[in-house]
């Protein structure tokens, strides 16, 4: 059974169609890769699939449960923002821009939205201890299997560009999403320092993470994704197994695309 | 009399006037911080005719003298009660109204009216330094609060605040060095601060006349106020270094 449907999404900003009919799907346990030129709607789609843009129209169903129907109507804002958050955990999310927040360790970071959705259980105060103990445990651990044991206590401003990402990802990791997004983790990276990012987003991949990665990287693209969507003006132009979609483009947008990446 | 037998009668005297300078200067402070942010949220509100108010009551309060402000505000009343009839008052009540409003008589009324002008001048001056610092947060702070489930509140507490008072300290500190000066102005009104009382001694008062060093004086006193708070500042922003 899928874990991921999105069917027929649909989204404009005023006049402009930014995302047309777009309709996938993907296994447990499958890496996604999506690639396109600038423009063409991918960071759209991703903040779609994370409740921070609401699609036109379309469906978002994650396993048997339709996350957004979005040609029915709305519920009453309030109940709608609490049913929203408990939707977006679903969802994770990896900004180019790490968007980590400052005031907060490394370490902070990663356990922050943890202990604060601990703090709405029925059962926080007598458990409190404990569970900080264990909040706190889980976020060493994802930490360090970033690499960063040695890092948990430094700002953000203290962090290299590569190492901020790799907090960013532990972060998202946190809330155990089902689905784990990046958009285009490694963008705002000096070249040396994207190698860790992506070993890190790998990794991930060999433990079977369920991952959709938009990227600018066509070789990790391939070499890591289990499929590959390539969109052009709103649309998925071509879709398929990555060895076959960079080999053999079926499409002439596709091939030109691919084709400028060799060039440069 | 030698200035030794001077001194502890204009001490005394001045520390009397300072004391109505602080009153003046925490009053300020305590009705300006907070009717600024009111007024910085109104004016990122989504109501487009609140907006337009504020900004013209913010432009009105920067674009023109304190001075003046303070005049307005003190005089303005009366000018306009001694207008009104009490014919025309018995008859509306409106008119009534207008003709009931004047600041009391004395220190109180004078100190009333300054506190008033002052919390509305510096009120508008926060509301700039606010909105610029609720604005300045990236968005990716609270969309990275979002994708994590936090509500708006949370985001608001855990996230932007401490970014925020960050941001706006610097500018707000000048501001407040600035207040212990301003206060200075609500001697045009004979408020009885400590400049009113250093200038008392040119004129004659507790039996010394013509001694122009107690206005002089006066200054050691701003120094001295302004110097704390500096420090005091200081120390604060230092607390608030530890990240970027
Ligand atoms: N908030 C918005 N308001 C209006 N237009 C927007 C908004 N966000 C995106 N767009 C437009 O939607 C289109 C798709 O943008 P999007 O950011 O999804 O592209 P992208 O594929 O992620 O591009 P890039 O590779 O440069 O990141 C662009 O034409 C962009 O100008
Ligand atoms: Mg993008």
């Amino acid at each position: 059974m899928p874990i991921l449907q999105v069917e027929n999404i649909r989204k404009s900003f005023g006049q402009t169609l930014v995302l047309d009919d777009i309709s996938f799907s993907m296994e447990p346990g499958e890496a996604l890769s999506i690639i396109g030129s600038s423009g063409s709607g991918k960071t759209t789609l991703l903040r779609c699939l994370n409740f921070l843009e609401r699609p036109d129209e379309g469906i978002i169903r994650v396993r048997d449960e339709v996350l957004l129907d979005a040609g029915k109507a709305n519920k009453s804002d309030k109940a709608s923002n609490q049913e929203i958050r408990r939707k977006r955990l679903h969802f994770g999310l990896v900004f180019q821009s790490f968007n980590l927040f400052p005031q907060y360790t490394a370490l902070q970071n990663v356990t922050l939205a943890e202990e604060l959705l601990a703090k709405e259980a029925p059962d926080w105060k007598e458990n409190k201890t404990e569970k900080l103990k264990r909040i706190r445990e889980h976020g060493m651990e994802l930490l360090s299997e970033m690499g960063l044991s040695n890092r948990m206590d430094n700002y953000p401003h203290q962090l290299s560009g590569g190492q901020c990402q790799r907090v960013a990802i532990a972060r998202a990791l946190a809330l155990r999403p089902d689905i784990l997004c990046f958009d285009e983790p490694t963008s705002a990276l000096d070249p040396e320092l994207t190698g860790e990012v992506l070993r890190v987003i790998r990794g991930l991949a060999e433990r079977s993470t369920t991952m959709i990665i938009v990227t600018h990287e066509m070789g990790f693209a391939r070499d890591v994704a289990d499929q590959v969507i390539f969109m052009d003006e709103g649309c998925i132009c071509e879709q398929g197994d990555p060895r076959e979609v960079f080999a053999h483009p079926k499409q002439e947008r596709t091939k030109q695309f691919l084709a400028r990446y060799h060039e440069n | 009399m030698s200035f030794a037998q001077q001194f502890p009668i204009v001490f005394n005297a001045l520390n009397v006037g300072f004391l109505q300078t602080l009153k003046l200067f925490f009053v300020t402070l305590l009705g300006a911080l907070p009717l600024g942010l009111l007024l910085a949220l109104g004016e990122m509100s989504r109501d487009k005719i609140l907006r337009a108010l504020i900004k013209v009551l913010v432009w009105i309060i920067r674009g023109s003298p304190l001075m003046i402000q303070l005049l307005i505000v003190y005089y303005g009343p009366g000018l306009l009660a001694s207008r009104i009839t009490a014919e025309a008052a018995a008859n509306n009540a409106f008119l009534a109204f207008i003709r009931s409003c004047r600041w009391s008589g004395g220190e109180s009324g004078r100190f009333a009216a300054a506190s008033f002008a002052f919390i509305i001048n510096y009120a508008c001056y926060f509301c700039e330094i606010f909105r610029g610092g609720i604005q300045g947060i990236p968005v990716g702070q609270e969309e990275a609060g979002l994708v994590l489930g936090m509500t708006g509140r949370q985001i608001f507490f855990k996230v932007k605040l401490l970014q925020m008072v960050k941001a706006i300290l610097p500018p707000i500190s000048n501001e407040i060095i600035t207040l212990v000066k301003d206060t200075s102005l609500a001697r045009i009104i004979v408020l009885e601060e400590v400049i009113w009382a250093g200038q008392a001694f040119l004129k004659g008062s507790h039996g010394i006349s013509g001694a122009i060093w107690p206005l002089f004086f006066t200054a050691v006193y701003y120094l001295v106020a302004n110097g704390l708070l500096t420090v005091g500042l200081a120390k604060l922003e230092k607390k608030l270094s530890y990240f970027r």
